[in-house]
């Protein structure tokens, strides 16, 4: 149960994460309709700065802070240089736009940071580990991201949904010319909406970085859960990524720990051993592909699309 | 347009018919080429542009003809592959059970990929066809008796009857002669009446239907061909790199089969194998000049991108609407 229990926290933990990513995808791709496959870069090169930052700095906070900062300017400078050409195109120029884009800073991380990957330590103080039960440990820094995600993803509702500035958004995602002839500079809020989305994937870069080690191709391997808590969620829908982002990260981390186990109670030893990690890495391919079939528009289709 | 334009769009010399004459006789040179030079990776980099151009066009048939965005197009690559590999390590080595497996196993899996994800449209069905890609890549990671992830070496090439495949030339004029049987196919069912039904339906499904046509089941049909010849140039592949492993479907290699697609000129017949030779062999260039070729690829595609309509074929004037 103790088991059950740290697994399931690791889930909301994953979830969080996929939340940040896919917070960010699921607004661009609603308001400025556009597919984004260059944000899993925005979060490797989240993770790349903090490392570097945090290492010049000598201090972890710092460091994520000024990462955010430097991930949210160059994704502004992204979208004013190039992003911004895109709107209006069909998915397939998207496609090829942004998938140059990836190419681009892979390449580019290789020729600043070198091949290798890189480590970001964490301040002792989260090293170490919180008794939440009796008899279960658990890691204070995957607490504090699930905390601070929470946190973050709170901020996002009311930005979104109580601030003006939340209020031209929504606007723009469903009358792009009306909200500018209105007066409202409609470009520099599609600025700012991607400059966000690509803080908040570099944001979800730096807070894995220390789980994980930091790596080119990073971004590829976490883009493509994100687009399938997008799908579930509902395009453009922030509230259906949050619910969708926790359901994925927590069936895939139960579904890997616990279905070798139940497999071995049905097949034979080596079927277990083959088809549990094959299924397990299925299982959110399967959620969102029977998702698709049951409800085409996701969970929670955003309104007057 | 001028009309000295316009005739000279229609002439039989059209700069794009020159063009795409001169590439032919380019790729069937190639090993005498390498026979007089010595120069033998050039035949081993252009095989892979002629089967990497078979890959493309099959997705051109559903993507440019049919408007069916498939993002797990690599999916075809390795099921093919894999149904070489898997029976050369079983003692299976006849390419007449070998390649026959591998185009009936992609069509398969594109019937029921295909059955599933035609009733969605637009960015969901790119999600799912993806989604589908993932899982077949997952499994063929969880098949530690062939490699998992690590891959699995094939040390022998199919073989069909007395003809082995180890001779690279008759290889290499293998894999172009079913290229251009695959253009020739591709061009035939473009313009049959099942290809207008394809291409009314891209342009406007719900008057198709209305007229009349079952258009789901004719997507159907052209997603279940376009798999199977795709499944053709993953065993074709696996024969090439004497290996597969799980990372020729990585998502990112579908990413790459529809820059090709995209790239060349999509309406276009020769199209993908534009696309397909330019992007292999920019890759190629530029890592040999630069080591970071990357660093200039990416941004070209997004110049493309933003730019260039109708990928290179667009180039070469009076974009023809598919």
């Amino acid at each position: 149960m103790l088991y059950f229990i740290e697994q399931f926290l690791n889930g909301i933990q994953l979830g969080m994460l996929l939340f940040l990513l896919a917070a960010g995808l699921t607004l661009i791709f609603g308001i400025m309709d556009l597919v984004n496959l260059a944000h899993g870069s925005l979060y490797m090169l989240g993770a790349y700065f903090a490392a570097s930052f945090a290492a010049w700095t000598d201090s972890f906070v710092l460091g994520a802070i000024l990462a955010i900062a430097a991930t949210l300017v160059v994704g502004m400078a992204l979208e004013v240089i190039a992003i911004r050409r895109l709107y209006g195109r069909n998915h397939l120029d998207h496609v090829l736009g942004t998938f140059g884009l990836l190419l681009f800073f892979d390449e580019l991380v290789r020729l600043i940071w070198g091949p290798a990957g890189m480590t970001l330590s964490l301040p002792n103080e989260m090293l170490s580990a919180v008794q939440i039960l009796p008899g279960l440990f658990y890691p204070a820094y995957r607490l504090v991201i699930i905390a601070v995600t929470l946190a973050v993803a709170l901020l996002l509702y009311v930005l979104v949904m109580r601030t003006r500035l939340g209020m031209l958004i929504r606007a723009g995602a469903s009358n792009r010319e009306m909200v500018g002839a209105l007066g409202v500079n409609i470009k520099l809020l599609y600025t700012l909406v991607f400059g966000l989305g690509a803080a908040l994937a570099g944001f979800a870069g730096l807070m894995q970085a220390p789980i994980l080690t930091v790596q080119i191709g990073m971004g590829e391997n976490i883009l493509i859960p994100a687009f399938v808590v997008v799908v579930i969620g509902g395009i453009g829908s922030i509230r259906g990524a949050f619910v969708a982002a926790l359901l994925v990260g927590v069936i895939d981390t139960i579904g890997r720990a616990f279905l070798p186990d139940l497999l071995h109670d049905y097949l034979s030893e080596s079927a277990a051993a083959t088809l549990a990690p094959a299924l397990s890495s299925m299982l959110i391919y399967l959620l969102m592909a029977l998702v698709l079939v049951v409800r085409p528009e996701g969970l929670f289709p955003a309104a007057g699309k | 347009m001028s009309d000295r334009r316009k005739h000279w769009r229609d002439s039989r010399l059209s700069p794009r018919v020159v063009v795409n004459a001169a590439l032919l006789v380019v790729l069937a040179l190639v090993p005498v080429y390498a026979a007089l030079t010595g120069d033998s990776f050039a035949m081993t980099l252009f095989a892979r542009v002629l089967i990497m151009a078979i890959a493309a066009l099959s997705l051109n048939l559903i993507m440019g003809f049919g408007g069916m965005v498939s993002f797990g197009h690599a999916a075809y690559l390795g099921i093919g592959g894999y149904a070489v590999g898997i029976l050369a390590k079983e003692g299976i080595g006849s390419g007449f059970v070998q390649w026959p497996v591998a185009v009936a196993a992609s069509a398969l899996y594109a019937l029921v990929v295909g059955a599933l994800s035609l009733r969605t449209r637009g960015v969901y069905f790119i999600m799912i066809t993806l989604a589908f890609a993932q899982m077949v890549y997952y499994v063929a990671s969880g098949l530690d008796r062939y490699g998992g992830d690590d891959g699995l070496t094939i040390y022998h090439r199919s073989q069909f009857g007395d003809f082995g495949l180890n001779n690279a030339t008759l290889f290499y004029y293998l894999c172009f002669g079913l290229l251009l049987a695959s253009i020739y196919l591709v061009w035939r069912i473009v313009n049959s009446r099942f290809g207008l039904v394809i291409r009314g339906a891209r342009l406007n499904e719900r008057r198709m239907r209305a007229i009349g046509f079952p258009t789901f089941r004719y997507k159907l049909v052209c997603f279940v061909i376009a798999g199977a010849m795709c499944g053709l140039a993953g065993a074709l592949l696996a024969n090439h790199t004497n290996f597969i492993s799980p990372a020729m479907m990585h998502w990112t290699r579908s990413g790459d089969l529809i820059v090709m697609a995209v790239l060349g000129g999509m309406h276009a017949m020769f199209g993908p194998l534009i696309g397909a030779m330019t992007f292999l062999l920019l890759e190629q260039g530029l890592s040999h000049v630069t080591g970071y070729p990357d660093l200039i690829l990416g941004p070209l595609l997004l110049i493309v991108a933003i730019y260039v309509n109708g990928g290179i074929d667009g180039l070469m004037g009076g974009a023809r609407r598919g």
